[in-house]
């Protein structure tokens, strides 16, 4: 990078902007790094969506070092002393839950439940979509009526309902409600990465590339697929909302995480008997939900404004 | 000839992110009843000078003039209900592109009866007729069947007809075209124009023809305006084209290949930036 | 333009014939290909994946002899695509087997809760797309204003907030704190004995026999989580309105409807809203589908007998064949409700009405 830099500074001295906006880039990587820069500029100029950027890089850290910040035990309370403390008292900022934890403790350590749900359907179903949008684009025919048909059979069934289904089958527990969740999730997926590829089949890049005796294998894996990429990550994390929501439905259903693991969702559930009178046991993780898929929410709009301007209006 | 429409130092701007986009800079002529052209490449503000008399203007774009009166009404100052009333009864317009220009959930008759229903109350038998009859002026045949169509079930030329037809149905006295043939295939262009030529010299109305195309504005025009970046550069007679003295009137006469001399290659606009300022 | 007019038209009729005999195919194909693979899935979910779906009917402490009977009985001995073929039978002849639980046919149960559920997610849709449309034509007209904002956020906020959640707070706010609405449940208990359903819709029940006490315990009952469902519908149905507006608020037609003269109103309403509710359609129907499926979380929290409840009760038993049942009808509703959708959204546009 530094060598680009250098090439490009001797006739003229640049700043750091000006490399990034150049209209003729000398290198890829330029080419490459002002496109992001310029995305960069459009994503930022949105305040909500840094928000909800913040708000996820939050959530990533407070899972990384949730063992130095939880000033309690998630799983071991103090059953003699601390049952259903209400907020501030005696050192527990968000009260205890029944068994004397800390619920902020459990708060903390939960992140991660969160955290490995979301990535892990997102590693599950999005190349699952990626793969079967891109083959049933690019192979056309028959192929493409097959796929897309079992494509359209899955997005018309219940996600929900069909997911509690699966977990009933398998047994409870995360692992489960992953394999779930995304078994169900990929659908969409597929419809956008075919849309894409459709987008791309015909285009010249793509006949040269043929031309020059690459297999459909390499083509739809090299050529093809990369292509559907960013739309695919916009939906992704559109998705992500919606994944939380149904893991912690899975959760509160006593099909997600079992006890005693500081799911979010199972510790709402815990909390429901005491509703009228312990408020705070079943209201902290619910705030903690929403403010994460919210943050969700703001970035995947954001990021949509930001790669598509023609959605975003002015 | 009495004067109708007074427009004087026309400004319309349009407020972005990266600062005031001037689209119209201080525009200036007056209608009689009579035809006038306006004759620009997009982007030089003849279509937002259209707009501008009709009271179409963008809510978020500011706008400025001197005078602008249609009749004795100062159009800057009017009462948007005023305004409201004055367009599709007294000021009319025809855009460019019947595809996009007429609703495509409203059957064709309904929307023609919608414009005169808004201005006369008269009864729905009534408006029936009278609808069916100015679709006949527009010289479509069987008008009846086609009131009852919706926009998509009829081509592009029936559609821009139809769309006339809406629009004079009221009986206004000055019509914008803005481009109105521009999307239409270049075998009923004619056709069009000619049922619109009838149509305005028939009525005696005013008529504001919008166009990039300067050979069609000179022979359907008595006047033409060239517009270029939001000014006009030059006014004359359509008749007196020959004459042009601004070089980009010239520029524009030159780029029109003519049958029977090679002209290879054609000339291309030599933009001046003084032109802009 | 040789050929005479009464020929072209007739030509016409018969290829329009044609393609509605085409498209007619086209629909049942969509149909049969979608409900065979609703079937396919369940059965893949209730035979392959346990380990012994006997054992998984029966549970794990039944004698010897009960199993290998029942194993014969349900067919488990025969080849997998006989079952298939034997369980998409008895689905389409709505034998979905013996519920444990309640010891009846999975189909008479399903038949007992399904009104409550319908219900619900009906009444919910109305009130979304009655506050819905006009919140989302509203943040379209005066966009960036405040009310946009507004609207955004209430949309935002129900795209983001766990349902169960807000239900157990709206629970301890409306009921426990202000009481204004009925404890949870569907009906009080003074009146369980003494209303006789006929349709299984209380509130039309209620409403036809007269019975306005009931009525209005029945109203008192089903508000809040009706409201709460209703919430969620509104937040999606509020948010595309508002883009399919904008969309429709840029056309050319619509700079056209403003040169004929016409009133805002008249223009917001009856030409801008007249399209969107093309695509409009297909979201309320998307949206009521999806509440039918919100109300399996909705229902346990409000105690509502529907069949969510009934589902999540099956799950908690381990009583495969209920929950298999009840996850085939809500399917077959998806379904039927995404063919209605499509319909009505032929009849509402004349575009693709012609062809």
């Amino acid at each position: 990078m530094n060598e680009i830099r250098q090439a490009t500074s001797q006739s003229a001295p640049m700043t750091h902007r000006q490399w990034l906006m150049s209209d003729r880039p000398q290198s890829r990587l330029q080419a490459r790094l002002g496109r992001a820069y310029m995305t960069w500029q459009r994503f930022s100029a949105n305040r909500l969506a840094v928000a909800g950027l913040c708000i996820i890089l939050l959530l990533i850290l407070i899972a990384i070092f949730a063992d130095v910040l939880a000033p309690h035990s998630p799983v071991i309370g103090n059953l003699g002393g601390a049952r259903l403390l209400p907020p501030g008292s005696g050192g527990y900022l968000l009260g205890t839950d029944d068994q004397g934890r800390d619920i902020l403790s459990r708060l903390l350590h939960g992140s991660r439940l969160t955290l490995l749900v979301i990535v892990l359907v997102a590693i599950i179903a999005a190349p699952i979509g990626l793969l079967v949008g891109a083959i049933s684009g690019y192979a056309g025919g028959w192929v493409d009526a097959v796929l897309m048909r079992m494509t359209d059979i899955f997005l018309a069934f219940p996600k929900l309902v069909l997911a509690l289904a699966f977990v009933a089958a398998m047994g409870p527990g995360i692992e489960n409600a992953i394999l779930a969740i995304a078994i169900t999730s990929w659908p969409p997926y597929a419809r956008i990465a075919r849309a894409e590829t459709l987008s791309v089949r015909n285009s010249d890049y793509i006949a040269a590339v043929r031309l020059m005796g690459a297999s459909p294998f390499r083509i739809v894996l090299r050529h093809v697929m990369p292509m559907c990429v960013s739309s695919l990550i916009v939906r992704v994390t559109l998705d992500m909302a919606g994944i939380i929501l149904t893991a912690a439905g899975l959760g509160f259903l006593g099909l997600g995480a079992q006890p005693p693991l500081p799911e979010w969702g199972a510790m709402i559930a815990s909390g429901r008997r005491f509703i009228l009178d312990q408020w705070w046991v079943a209201t902290m993780p619910g705030i903690a939900i929403l403010i994460v898929s919210l943050g969700f929410n703001l970035l995947g709009d954001g990021l949509r404004d930001a790669l598509d301007p023609r959605e975003s209006g002015q | 000839m009495s004067t109708m429409l007074t427009v004087d130092d026309l400004r319309v701007s349009f407020p972005t992110r990266t600062g005031l986009i001037e689209a119209v800079r201080g525009v200036s002529f007056t209608l009689g009843r009579e035809r006038l052209g306006i004759v620009g490449e997009s982007g030089s503000g003849k279509s937002q000078t259209g707009r501008a008399i009709m009271g179409l203007t963008p809510a978020h774009a500011k706008i400025s003039a001197n005078k602008l009166n249609f009749d004795g009404i100062d159009l800057l100052t009017a009462p948007a209900k005023t305004r409201r009333a004055l367009r599709g009864s007294r000021i009319a317009m025809i855009l460019q592109d019947p595809k996009y220009s007429l609703n495509p959930v409203m059957s064709i008759g309904r929307q023609i009866v919608e414009t005169l229903r808004t201005h006369e109350s008269v009864s729905k038998r009534e408006a029936r007729d009278r609808a069916i009859a100015m679709l006949e002026a527009v010289q479509i045949r069987d008008a009846a069947r086609v009131f009852d169509l919706h926009p998509h079930e009829v081509s592009g030329g029936m559609g821009q007809r139809a769309m006339i037809a809406m629009m004079l149905i009221a009986g206004p006295e000055l019509l914008v075209a803005d481009e109105p043939t521009s999307a239409l295939d270049v075998t009923v262009q004619l056709e069009v124009l000619g049922i619109l030529d009838k149509l305005v010299s028939e009525r005696g109305m005013g008529l504001i023809f919008i166009s990039h195309d300067l050979r069609l504005v000179s022979s359907f025009c008595d006047r033409v305006i060239v517009m270029y970046a939001g000014k006009i550069v030059e006014e004359l007679a359509a008749s007196d084209l020959g004459n042009a003295k601004h070089p980009y009137t010239q520029g524009l006469l030159n780029c029109m290949p003519t049958l029977g001399t090679n002209r290879h290659p054609l000339p291309v606009l030599d933009r001046q930036p003084e032109w802009a300022l | 333009m040789t050929i005479p007019e009464t020929t072209q038209l007739a030509g016409r009729k018969r290829a329009r014939a044609n393609n509605w005999a085409k498209s007619v195919l086209r629909f049942l194909v969509i149909i049969i290909t979608t409900y065979l693979g609703l079937l396919a899935v369940t059965f893949f979910i209730g035979r392959v994946i346990p380990i012994d779906p006997v054992l998984a009917v029966l549970g794990d402490r039944a004698p010897a002899h009960v199993v290998e009977r029942t194993r014969e009985l349900m067919g488990f001995n025969k080849p997998l695509y006989i079952q298939f073929f034997i369980y998409v039978r008895d689905a389409l002849t709505g034998n979905f087997g013996t519920s444990v639980l309640t010891t009846n046919p999975v189909m008479t149960d399903i038949r007992r809760v399904f009104p409550a559920t319908l219900e619900l997610a009906t009444f919910g849709t109305i009130i979304g797309s009655l506050f819905g449309v006009p919140l989302g034509v509203l943040a379209a007209v005066k966009r960036g204003s405040i009310a946009d904002q507004i609207v955004r956020v209430v949309g935002l906020v129900g795209y983001s907030v766990p349902i169960f959640w807000l239900a157990l707070l709206s629970l301890l706010l409306f009921y426990a704190k202000l009481r204004w609405v009925a404890y949870p449940g569907r009906i009080d208990i003074v009146y369980e004995y003494s209303f006789t359903p006929v349709t299984g819709l209380y509130l039309l029940d209620s409403f036809w026999q007269g019975q306005w006490d009931v009525f209005r315990d029945v109203f008192r009952h089903i508000i809040l989580p009706a409201g709460l469902l209703g919430y969620f519908s509104l937040a999606y149905i509020s948010r595309m309105t508002r883009s399919f507006m904008l969309n429709e608020l840029g056309q050319e037609y619509i700079v056209a409807a403003r040169a004929k003269g016409l009133s805002e109103t008249r223009i917001i309403w009856g030409h801008a809203l007249r399209n969107a509710a093309v695509p409009l359609v297909t979201v309320i129907a998307l949206s009521y589908a999806g509440l039918l499926e919100g109300s399996v979380l909705a229902e346990t929290v409000f105690a509502w007998p529907g069949l969510g409840l009934y589902i999540t009760n099956s799950l908690q038993n381990a009583d495969m064949n209920a929950v298999l049942g009840g996850t085939i009808v809500i399917g077959s509703v998806f379904i039927a409700i995404n063919i209605l959708s499509d319909l009505l959204y032929r009849t509402l546009d004349p575009r693709t009405r012609a062809r």
